[in-house]
């Protein structure tokens, strides 16, 4: 009998993957291989581009534009997010727009970035910006309305200095609503810029999904995909781990997962 | 004659409220003074305006009209003046769940930019004062209700606070260890000759622990008060309970 709650987790898990590969590999059996390419095949073409510098390097240039726009997205996000939880009147004025950005599709804002803009890296760090700075600003903006007014007059008691009380006290208390939105816009990101190298790109993963389609090659298309789902579960797992660490404060039955 | 710590000068606190309900005064004209040394109880009734009183001293907010005065400055606008000047002891213990019971009593002398060995060593010793000695790295959630207060009390005292403000602060704990702590808090305040204010709506607790009882009515005025040496033998304290209890009854019920 497994007791360890984290490896009866990894188990199940394994098992689910394991009978999604069953399924499509029986569906192989069915279907000729630019439908439903055999699981060995897919197995094959993911090894050959995480072993081959060339094919990696891809996916890296995908993950650094991920990460810039993300980071971006974050340090601009924080600074509207303090300035919005310090002055109800710059609230007023900023929301509406953060709330008009959000209803744009991440497609447009290619559309808008291709005719805007000639630098490809450019185009894909202000697409990236602009499709996640609302999600991180608003969350932001939660974690630091959730400060504890009680922790607060506590704190103010001492009389800390700006600079300390934000040490002290706001960075820890909206360090876990951070993460949390690294966590989802993380997830997010990896979407919006595959659809960025796809339209607009001549390198990335989104560029080489664009080349397995015009040769109709599902196992390379599924291939790609893979890259960046294990890129964002590894980073995901990174930032769970983060998340542990930081807030080892609290009882091990409310950490993450 | 001595300068009080604490001097309050027709001292009025209107709450203006939302949707139509009107103003709520909190404070009405309330003078008083609380000399260097001295340890005020002040006890009321629910809602009597206790609270407020003690956020005018704390500089949490300012009066509406009249003058708070801590230490001869005004501590609402005064801000820098105050800085390690004023322990506060909550109702709640009010610990950082993020930091430790050590790194929360050197949460102010951290604010105040003490040398870190030091304030170190001042943080471990009041833990120590306090029973703590082995609980330095527990988190909060891992210790009991009463050894939290005892963190936060030892946070206040850390400081060296010229001016001790105490909200019901062993309200939420059982009698037996609301009952230690309280001699023990006794004992610290007057073995480092600090000047306390004492929020309770125990009147054995107010009795027990100040110099002077202040009775407040609603809004916060002194309705009655007495000095506590005054009862010299059981007798007087039992006339001096049975008026407190009497005041309290004009305006509601208290817990004896």
């Amino acid at each position: 009998m497994i007791s360890s709650p984290r490896m009866v987790r990894i188990l199940q898990a394994t098992a689910s993957t394991l009978v999604m590969a069953g399924l499509w590999q029986i569906g192989s059996l069915f279907f000729p291989p630019f439908l439903f390419p055999p699981v060995p095949d897919i197995v094959a073409r993911t090894l050959a581009i995480l072993f081959s510098w060339n094919l990696l390097a891809e996916v890296l240039v995908t993950a650094a534009r991920i990460f810039a726009g993300l980071v971006g997205a974050f340090v601009l996000g924080a600074i509207v997010a303090l300035a919005i939880g310090r002055s109800p009147r710059i609230e007023s004025y900023i929301t509406p727009v953060l709330v008009f950005l959000q209803g744009i599709p991440a497609l447009s804002w290619v559309v808008i970035a291709i005719i805007w803009f000639h630098g490809i890296e450019f185009r894909i760090f202000f697409i990236m910006v602009l499709t996640t700075l609302p999600a991180f600003t608003f969350q932001i903006l939660d974690a630091f309305r959730s400060m504890s007014k009680e922790l607060f007059e506590m704190t103010m008691s001492f009389r800390p200095r700006r600079w300390t009380l934000f040490k002290v006290l706001i960075v820890p208390t909206i360090v876990p609503g951070i993460l949390t939105a690294w966590k989802v816009n993380l997830g997010n990101a990896a979407r919006v810029v595959v659809v960025a190298e796809l339209v607009g790109a001549t390198g990335g993963v989104g560029y080489e999904l664009l080349r397995q389609q015009q040769l109709f090659d599902m196992a390379g298309a599924i291939a790609w995909t893979l890259q960046l789902v294990l890129f964002v579960l590894v980073v995901q797992q990174t930032i769970t781990a983060i998340e542990n660490w930081a807030l080892r404060y609290r009882p091990i039955s409310e950490r993450a997962i | 004659m001595t300068e009080p710590v604490i001097q309050f000068r027709d001292v009025r606190k209107v709450f203006h409220r939302a949707n139509g309900r009107g103003d709520l005064l909190a404070v009405d004209k309330l003078t008083l003074d609380v000399a260097p040394g001295e340890i005020i109880a002040v006890l009321g009734k629910t809602g009597c305006g206790k609270s407020t009183m003690f956020n005018l001293i704390a500089g949490l907010i300012e009066p509406s009209s009249g003058t708070v005065a801590v230490s001869g400055h005004d501590p609402f606008r005064d801000f820098d003046f105050f800085r390690g000047k004023v322990g506060i002891v909550f109702q709640g213990d009010r610990l950082m769940p993020w930091r430790t019971a050590l790194a929360n009593v050197l949460l102010g002398l951290q604010i105040l930019d003490a040398e870190p060995n030091k304030a170190e060593a001042t943080a471990r010793g009041w833990l120590a004062r306090l029973g703590l000695s082995g609980h330095e790295n527990d988190y909060p959630h891992a210790l009991s209700g009463g050894m939290r207060q005892r963190v936060s009390i030892a946070r206040a005292f850390a400081v060296e606070p010229e001016l001790l403000l105490c909200d019901e602060p062993f309200s939420s704990l059982d009698e037996m260890t609301a009952r230690d702590l309280r001699a023990e808090f006794v004992r610290l305040v007057r073995q480092n000759g600090k000047t306390a204010v004492f929020i309770t709506h125990q009147i054995g607790e107010a009795m027990e622990i100040g110099d002077r009882v202040l009775v407040l009515h609603r809004p916060a005025r002194i309705a009655f008060e007495t000095r506590m040496s005054e009862a010299t033998d059981a007798v007087a304290r039992a006339q001096i309970h049975d008026k407190i209890l009497e005041v309290l009854a004009l305006e509601g019920t208290a817990t004896s």
